[in-house]
């Protein structure tokens, strides 16, 4: 019994690993295809400003030194057998392999997408618990508007907004960056990055809210209409009871669910932010790596959000099937999350 | 129980109010948007001309929106930027909205290895977030105005495929379908007088609801610099400046395109989410 069990757990493993290894090789040839078709000239981005200063011949020597006239087939094995060795390539914006470039930046944008991720869960959870037991009034209304109208709202908008009120206007937060401008990286304390993470981390939390309230919101709706809230009712129970015993884990579920699988719109979002605030995240990396036409950082950042994307929907299924017990089987199907996401979208 | 009476009662007398104001609301978000269009097309000339001796100019009569920092009207710079958005939105829905009932339809039509290699696409599109994949097409497209339009009009279709498939399966699969079958109907007498019909609801509402996103994701590329020609107004572009003189207090600047981009998505929101209602017969209830 055991080892089916364990059986058909390894099994899983493995076709989601396989599932992530064919998502990535898809992004990869798909990306590296737009990138060598791109009228982006690569000699020119390697010499850069001096570009006036080459002539012919040192052009053919370089664009043969980077094999720039082998096959693109060619040039994507070679890319293909670095890549499978942990060799991402070489970032000409940061001068420093893609790999650290990656691993340093995101650790800094781990932190804003954190406090962002958990303040917009919190907040969006509570106000659709508000307003879907409330259902129909006042509060019901506003909270419902205040969610439409800030899913209209542009991320870099909101951002713009924050800064002048509070940074500007106020004087209250930082204007910029990470860490205070001219101090010594051992001499930053925690307080400081805090308080240079406040402002963007809100920005990002506040566009993350509306889906999640939405969301929260009619679960709640669908629970207290339920016979069993209608019979928890009927035998006495109070609201706050029947919101704490019945509906909490039902809303809990889809939120949940959401709330991992919007990895992809947090990065967005990061992006976004970190151009506002001047936040040296990943984010940031990857409009300059855009900007400054560095291919190798761009499509080593579109592998890397790709893994990102999937860990959070991976996570998202195991913690749906956690808090309901109804999807959970004996094998975890692999299309479930989807098809439950899917539906999500659709209620939406 | 008499509220049960009242309920059915009450919804009997509001209903047709209720669908009165609703097309009531679709066609005068429409009027304002048209307007907008309008406005914006007369706007561009206005919207490039310098005045040296206007610069910086906090808003006032003669410049409702105030001025930037070469003394351009940013009222006529907002209306000619949200022209745009609106033409970028709709050139993105159209193609999207294509794109993804083609797709749709055939997944539900021919089944099998069709139906596993679509589903297996709009995976495929969803597992990078949505922004890095435009960045990587608009910087692949070589940036500019097409670049945005192109890379922007070909990621939009996935949800709606989804949403598609799922209904066009539905109808594939039902009794009604069978029994026309097995009354000797064609294949594309079925699809016009049932897939078509049944879907034509959710094609015009998942179009509309398209749009919205779209028009923001135009914005924050040319925000980015990765977008619209910087020559060119358009609100992303707009707010990009906007950022350079904030510090300097000028808060016109920020506020009031911004402003104008949120009411224009949510006007055009209202239109989507008031025609699902008269589509969609589930939400009389709602």
């Amino acid at each position: 019994m055991l080892t089916t069990v364990l059986a058909s757990l390894l099994a899983e493993i493995a076709r989601r690993i396989l599932r992530l290894v064919l998502l990535l090789a898809a992004v990869a040839v798909a990306s590296f295809v737009l990138m060598v078709n791109s009228p982006v000239d690569p000699i020119s981005v390697y010499v850069g400003a001096d570009i006036a200063a080459i002539g012919p011949q040192q052009r053919a020597l370089i664009a043969e030194r980077w094999g720039f006239n082998d096959p693109p087939l060619e040039r994507f094995g070679a890319w293909l057998g670095n890549l499978l060795q942990g060799d991402l390539g070489y970032s000409l914006t940061f001068n420093q392999p893609v790999g650290e470039v990656i691993a340093q930046r995101f650790l800094t944008s781990l932190a804003l997408m954190a406090v962002a991720w958990l303040l917009s869960g919190v907040i969006g959870f509570g106000l659709g618990l508000l307003a879907g037991v409330h259902r129909g009034r006042t509060l019901d209304r506003v909270v419902t508007w205040w969610a439409y109208t800030l899913a209209s709202a542009p991320t870099f908008w909101v951002g713009l907004l924050l800064l002048y009120v509070f940074s500007v206007w106020l004087g209250w937060t930082p204007l910029c960056c990470a860490v205070p401008v001219g101090v010594v990286a051992d001499e930053v304390d925690l307080l400081d990055r805090i308080h240079h993470l406040l402002l963007p981390a809100v920005t990002l939390s506040i566009v993350g809210v509306a889906p999640v309230v939405l969301h929260t919101r009619q679960a709640v709706v669908e629970a207290m209409e339920s016979d069993f809230v209608a019979f928890a009712r009927a035998q006495g129970e109070s609201t706050s009871g029947l919101v704490l015993h019945r509906v909490l884990r039902n809303a809990a579920a889809p939120a949940l669910l959401l709330q991992f699988s919007s990895w992809g719109e947090l990065f967005g979002g990061s992006v976004l932010a970190e151009q506002v605030f001047s936040y040296p995240g990943l984010g940031a990396a990857t409009t300059q790596a855009a900007l400054a036409q560095d291919v190798p950082l761009l499509l080593g950042i579109a592998l890397f959000t790709t893994v990102f994307v999937f860990v959070g929907n991976q996570l998202g299924d195991l913690v749906h099937a956690w808090v309901d017990p109804r999807v959970r089987r004996p094998r975890l199907t692999a299309g479930r999350g989807v098809r439950a996401r899917a539906l999500a979208e659709e209620a939406a | 129980m008499t509220t049960a009476e009242t309920v059915v009662s009450g919804a009997a007398l509001r209903l047709p109010d209720r669908r009165r104001r609703t097309l009531w609301w679709i066609a005068s978000a429409l009027v304002v948007v048209a307007a907008v269009v309008v406005a914006g097309t007369a706007a561009v000339d206005t919207a490039q001309a310098t005045s040296l001796t206007e610069r910086n100019l906090a808003p006032s009569w003669g410049h409702p929106f105030g001025t930037d920092r070469l003394g351009r009207d940013v009222l006529a710079r907002t209306l000619a930027g949200l022209r745009l958005s609106l033409v970028v939105g709709t050139l993105a829905a159209l193609v999207s909205a294509a794109i993804a009932v083609v797709l749709a339809c055939a997944a539900a039509v021919f089944g099998g290895i069709v139906d596993r290699i679509v589903c297996w696409l709009v995976d495929a599109f969803l597992a990078l977030p949505h922004l890095v994949l435009l960045i990587l097409l608009a910087f692949a497209l070589g940036g500019g105005t097409h670049a945005v339009v192109v890379a922007v009009a070909l990621t939009h279709w996935p949800t709606l495929t989804r949403v598609l498939r799922g209904q066009a399966r539905q109808v594939v699969g039902s009794d009604y379908v069978a029994i026309a079958r097995g009354l000797g109907s064609s294949a594309p007498a079925i699809a016009a007088g049932h897939l078509a019909r049944h879907l034509l609801g959710h094609v015009v509402v998942g179009t509309v609801l398209l749009f919205p996103h779209a028009i923001l994701h135009e914005a924050a590329l040319s925000f980015l610099g990765l977008g619209v020609d910087p020559a060119e107004p358009s609100i992303g572009v707009l707010l990009a400046e906007s950022m350079r003189y904030l510090t300097a207090g000028a808060w016109w600047l920020a506020l009031l395109p911004g402003l104008c981009l949120l009411i224009v998505v949510k006007l055009v929101d209202t239109i989507g989410e008031n025609a699902r209602a008269l589509v969609d017969p589930r939400s009389v209830h709602l």
